[in-house]
């Protein structure tokens, strides 16, 4: 009998090269997404005179840069239109495939790769950007990347890595009603820490895991790197596989046939061992916020803000100090007491159909006592919104349509959160400064914003839903 | 790239768990070439106001640290984004070494790229390091990566790094490079895969 195996010790397997004396391995590269922010790898290669080694396997996508509010056909800002500009040219220079500001497949790479059938289980897959851990949501190993890595994967599409840690996160259960992945994940940040899971590769598992959709899965990877992995996975099943079916780029016929015996082994083995193993139940898991400026900020709906003044360990509550200075959060302040000043529902983490359908369930028939935009996922998702009549619901509320792209998540487009100004967003990073300089940010699921948007306040969404089809 | 051998110089501590890249670098300064430098953009939004000036508080900003080579920071520094640009704005300051008791995994690994060397110490050495800083800013740090040491007056220890990129960063060496001597390694593991996994390559949309 050979040894078990964790599902990331197969999909490790797969695709090492070699491995050298000293443990550092050469890995080959199944897809590699390059973006706007990829110019420096370009000037890298160029610089060396070198060409991409494997256009067919690279992907570019228009996502960091592109406007979302109001027309698209013209880029004011020139710095802006330079970078859009620069990607097409690089693009075009090497002969891969653009999914550019104008393509009806245009959107966030994160939601693009996996929509487009490019994303399949048992694939390795990067991208210069840390939210590439989304990825894994399919049964792949993808993690984020530097320009330097980005460089060496366009010149040869292999990677030099050390292999990580395995960790296994169970969530035991299942979720009560109006509790999202974004609920699940965040809980388990709050839980192990924004550094938890760091060094290590995270499989996340259990019935509660089982149960997500593939839209839910792809939140809870794609926030895998904000406790410090690097990738998240979980295994495939029949939710993965319908989900890959026919889609533009997956395999089909017999290539699909080969495709799905290949991918029903992608699954960790009884007695497969981890080197860490941490297990939650979904029945305790409330609808949560951050109120601080790190993901593992996060508290249910229920609570109040940490107060510094009970809090033992002087550097924790130097911390606590700071964070509350930054949102200006009174110490013990209940969550539900937090006034917003606007809302953003967009982003690689909560911006696909499933989520906007979640947004307008609670939004229907509704107004937004704040302004807010909606920044669909992906141009295709902004048309299946449309054809479900979801942007009426959002505009009725008086929240602005948007298009698609990273958007108002990092502000580099121009859409900021002005200084000071407080709000509820289904992004992933509640850092000082992420929506803009003096921007403060509390995470929380779709519903989550959008009951925010009803109230003007942080809200607990389930008693919205009473009554409502969700 | 530039070879890390030993180091002795200034060192500034930045005592805040979890300094994410997008303070090391505002997203706004993201579009900035390499080639423009990013001295200015580092921790551009803790050592400055909105109006430009400097915050007179901010370690970098005392007259001890202006100059300081190396940072002795907190738990999980450089975590968040994965933009390389971080490591370029504190190389471009003259950052040569982070010491710090964890780091965010891809910021470790950009880091080696551009021959910063980011040094593990435990949380209580990287505490002492910042006690006896705030007691005399001027006190010099040497990094010895040959030996894995770090001194501090009359206080050392050792520090942890991946041996690989110890070695890398002893010997200045570029990975690029390195690889070039894999070419007929990866040429046959692609044919194999190709044949193994015929699947995997992306099917032609009709």
């Amino acid at each position: 009998m050979s040894e078990p195996l964790t599902l990331f010790d197969k999909l490790w397997a797969a695709h090492e090269i070699v491995r050298r004396d000293d443990g550092e391995a050469l890995l080959w590269v199944d897809r590699h997404y390059v973006h706007e922010g990829s110019f420096n790898a370009f000037s890298q290669i160029k610089a060396r005179g070198a060409r991409v080694a494997e256009p067919g396997l690279t992907f570019g996508v228009a996502d960091h840069y592109v406007p979302t509010r109001g027309s698209r056909r013209v880029i004011d800002n020139p710095e802006i239109a330079r970078m859009v500009r620069t990607l097409e040219e690089n693009t075009a220079e090497h002969g891969i495939t653009l999914f550019g500001l104008a393509d009806p497949r245009q959107g966030i790479v994160h939601v693009v790769g996996p929509e487009q059938g490019l994303t399949l289980p048992g694939l390795l897959v990067v991208c210069g950007d840390s939210h590439t851990s989304t990825h894994g949501a399919l049964g792949a190993y993808a993690f984020g990347i530097g320009a330097s890595e980005v460089a060496h994967v366009l010149m040869t599409h292999t990677l030099w890595q050390r292999k990580p840690k395995r960790m296994r996160i169970t969530v035991n259960g299942h979720l009560a009603a109006g509790i999202a992945a974004k609920d699940i994940v965040l809980t388990i940040i709050a839980s192990i820490g924004a550094d938890g899971a760091t060094g290590h590769a995270v499989e996340f598992a259990g019935p509660a895991i089982r149960a997500l959709s593939m839209e839910g899965r792809l939140t809870l990877c794609n926030m895998s790197i904000e406790a410090g992995a690097r990738s998240g996975m979980v295994a495939p099943d029949e939710t993965t596989f319908e989900y890959v079916k026919d889609r533009p780029y997956s395999p089909k016929g017999t290539a699909f046939e080969q495709a799905f015996e290949a991918w029903s082994a992608l699954t960790t083995d009884d007695g497969a061992k981890f080197d860490r193993e941490v297990e939650l139940n979904a029945a305790a898991i409330a609808p949560i916020v951050t109120w601080g400026t790190s993901p593992q900020d996060a508290l249910p709906i229920d609570a109040s803000v940490p107060d510094p003044a009970d809090e033992p360990d002087t550097a924790r509550a130097k911390y606590l100090r700071e964070a509350l200075d930054y949102m200006g959060l009174m110490p013990g302040t209940k969550l539900t007491n937090i006034a917003i000043d606007r809302i953003f529902i967009g982003s690689c983490t909560n911006a696909r159909i499933e989520d906007l359908r979640a947004a307008a369930a609670v939004l229907a028939g509704r107004v937004s006592k704040v302004p807010g935009l909606v920044s669909p996922g992906s141009s295709a998702v902004k048309r299946q919104a449309e054809e479900e009549g979801l942007d009426r619901t959002f505009r009725d509320a008086g929240l602005e349509w948007g298009e698609s792209g990273c958007s108002m998540c990092v502000g580099i487009n121009g859409d900021v959160v002005a200084p000071g100004e407080r709000c509820a967003s289904t992004t992933n990073r509640n850092f000082r400064g992420r929506q803009g300089p003096g921007a403060r940010t509390h995470l929380m699921s779709p519903a989550m914003v959008a009951a925010a948007a009803v109230t003007g306040k942080l809200t607990d969404v389930r008693p919205l839903l009473s009554g409502r089809k969700v | 790239m530039d070879k890390f051998i030993r180091l002795t110089a200034t060192a500034c501590p930045l005592d805040v768990a979890n300094l994410n890249t997008d303070q090391l670098l505002p997203a706004r300064f993201l579009k900035v070439p390499r080639s423009a430098g990013l001295a200015t953009a580092l921790l551009r939004d803790l050592r400055f106001d909105s109006d430009g000036r400097e915050r007179p508080d901010f370690p970098l900003n005392r007259p001890a640290w202006r100059d300081a080579r190396i940072i002795v920071g907190a738990r999980n520094f450089g975590c968040g984004s994965s933009r390389e640009a971080a490591v370029y704005a504190l190389f471009d300051y003259g950052i040569r070494c982070v010491i710090a008791p964890s780091f965010g995994e891809i910021f470790a690994g950009n880091a080696v790229q551009n021959g910063l060397l980011t040094a593990v110490a435990s949380d209580d050495e990287a505490a002492a390091l910042v006690a006896m800083l705030g007691e005399n800013p001027n006190r010099l740090v040497t990094v010895d990566l040959e030996q894995q040491m770090i001194q501090c007056g009359d206080r050392s220890f050792h520090f942890a790094i991946d041996p690989v990129r110890r070695t890398r960063l002893l010997n200045g060496w570029d990975n690029i490079a390195l690889t070039g001597s894999y070419i007929d390694k990866i040429a046959a593991f692609r044919r194999a895969d190709r044949a193994r996994r015929p699947w995997a390559a992306p099917a032609k949309p009709e």
